[in-house]
């Protein structure tokens, strides 16, 4: 075979061959922007569903999370920037070819929406919550009268987050380990499992923790399928992919991803939550506890690897 | 109008000048540079073939730094240069992760910033910095919808090829060999 040897003249130390741009803020983000759009989705879906009175903790408990993890998400997003104080820019346009626009506008309605859903519920969860003022008492009346509207518009919000976190990364053309069409349902998924772990960690209701746990098994098992079709695609495809493919087989991020994403992160939680359902006493903090570690370990393999993936040229 | 570059792979010795007048005709910070030199070694020894290429910004006719933007900031000017205004750039990026010939850098300002095929001189109808400096005249700028532009004699009768096509990019930097 022809051997060919590569040897770049950028020895720059601002540039090369540290390329690595992005690091714990978005990884960090990813996962909470997920999370976030996992409680949103569920706590609108049981309210669309009438399923209020059953499911208590999704749709009111746990969805304190969602504003904090998103306030916390932007908040690493902002540190991410390189020139911060012209981080409204983002907000003088729209553009519909950049994911990143179409996540910063989403962001822009979701996180506020998702603190007045939190403040609706606050006289439910505090008897003793008292607003002081007259026009926010009114609010609150028009927002509860109006439930399942916001309910609704948060619904869909809380997808377009969800995928978004995927998407974002699936649309560089330039790192090959990334631009992956699957990746976005893969990562709507992922963030859906870890939105309902962290209600299932908080809910002190059974039935409701077996219902839960009922939806989770099949994420779980929607999210393994997804991660078996991302690795046949990437057997299948051109060398790029093949190289991205090797970074998880052998490479140096096959640990973190088979350990501590597949088994620890989805097989074991699965196996105790069937466990669970089966009867069996299982605390319920460590299923939740893994699976979100396992997400967030996933969002940090992703956001790493992928920066290592390129064109060969 | 079609601004591109072609640059003789047989001509050039990878000197670095291009780098260096890039850098201070467009004051690049220290430590950075818009354009690089990549020496690339074929065959096995004691076989051996070398090249060099001297590289920057590909000027993308479908550029993927410029869809990924944001804010808009990443733009296409006349003649398909491809430009960052440092004003509505928030440093988030994603261009530079979208970039298959790793093109960009954070400017220490904390705004993106890239080769601009010298476009302050272009306009007034010079060549790029670079190209005016090279010793061996082996980069040839021009637009390539005039057929008695340099480039476009340049890429007449030679084979040339561009990196990374399966990116599907449409590069505008063409490699003479």
């Amino acid at each position: 075979m022809k051997e060919e040897l590569i040897v770049s003249g950028k020895h720059l130390p601002g540039i090369y061959p540290d390329l690595h741009l992005w690091h714990w803020e978005i990884a960090l983000y990813l996962f909470l922007g997920g999370l976030a759009g996992g409680i949103i989705f569920f706590a609108s879906y049981f309210v669309i569903m009438g399923k209020e009175k059953e499911m208590p903790t999704a749709v009111k408990w746990a969805s304190i999370i969602a504003p904090l993890a998103l306030v916390i998400g932007l908040g690493a997003l902002f540190l991410d920037l390189n020139h911060k104080l012209y981080f409204w820019r983002l907000y003088t346009t729209i553009r519909f070819q950049s994911p990143m626009s179409w996540g910063a506008w989403t962001l822009l309605l979701i996180t506020p929406l998702s603190f007045i859903w939190v403040a609706s519920y606050l006289k439910e969860m505090f008897p003793s919550w008292d607003w002081k003022f007259n026009f926010l008492n009114q609010f609150e009346k028009f927002v509860i009268k109006n439930r399942k509207g916001l309910a609704w518009i948060l619904l869909i919000l809380s997808l377009i987050v969800a995928v978004y976190t995927g998407i974002l990364l699936s649309a560089f053309n330039a790192r090959p380990l990334w631009n992956v069409s699957i990746l976005g349902p893969l990562f709507l998924v992922s963030g859906y499992s870890s939105g309902l772990a962290a209600i299932m960690w908080i809910s002190k209701n059974e039935s409701e923790r077996k219902v839960l746990s009922r939806i989770d098994l099949i994420l779980i098992a929607v999210e393994l399928f997804l991660i078996v079709h991302l690795f046949m695609g990437f057997m299948a495809g051109t060398a790029v992919k093949q190289e991205a493919f090797n970074l998880f087989l052998g490479g140096p991020f096959t640990v973190s991803f088979w350990v501590f994403v597949v088994l620890l992160g989805l097989v074991l939680p699965g196996v105790l939550e069937i466990f669970e359902l089966r009867g069996y006493h299982v605390p319920k903090w460590v299923p939740a506890f893994l699976i979100l570690f396992g997400g967030l370990v996933f969002r940090f393999v992703m956001v790493e690897a992928g920066q290592i993936t390129r064109y060969l040229y | 109008m079609r601004y591109a570059m072609a640059i003789d792979t047989n001509k050039c010795v990878g000197c670095a000048d291009c780098v260096v007048a890039c850098q201070t005709e467009n004051l690049v910070p220290h430590g950075f540079s818009r354009d690089w030199i990549v020496e690339k070694v074929d065959g096995t020894y004691p076989n051996l073939d070398m090249a060099f290429q001297s590289e920057r910004c590909n000027h993308c006719e479908n550029a993927p730094c410029v869809r990924c933007c944001p804010t808009g900031s990443s733009h296409i000017a006349e003649g398909g240069i491809v430009l960052v205004t440092h004003d509505e750039c928030i440093g988030c990026g994603a261009c530079i992760e979208s970039c298959p010939y790793d093109a960009r850098y954070v400017h220490p300002d904390g705004y993106v910033d890239k080769c601009t095929f010298c476009i302050h001189r272009v306009d007034k109808g010079e060549n790029p910095a670079c190209v005016d400096v090279c010793p061996t005249y082996c980069l040839h700028f021009g637009d390539l919808d005039d057929p008695n532009s340099d480039v476009s004699k340049a890429l007449k009768d030679r084979n040339w090829y561009v990196l990374a096509p399966e990116a599907g990019t449409k590069p505008q930097l063409y490699f003479l060999r």
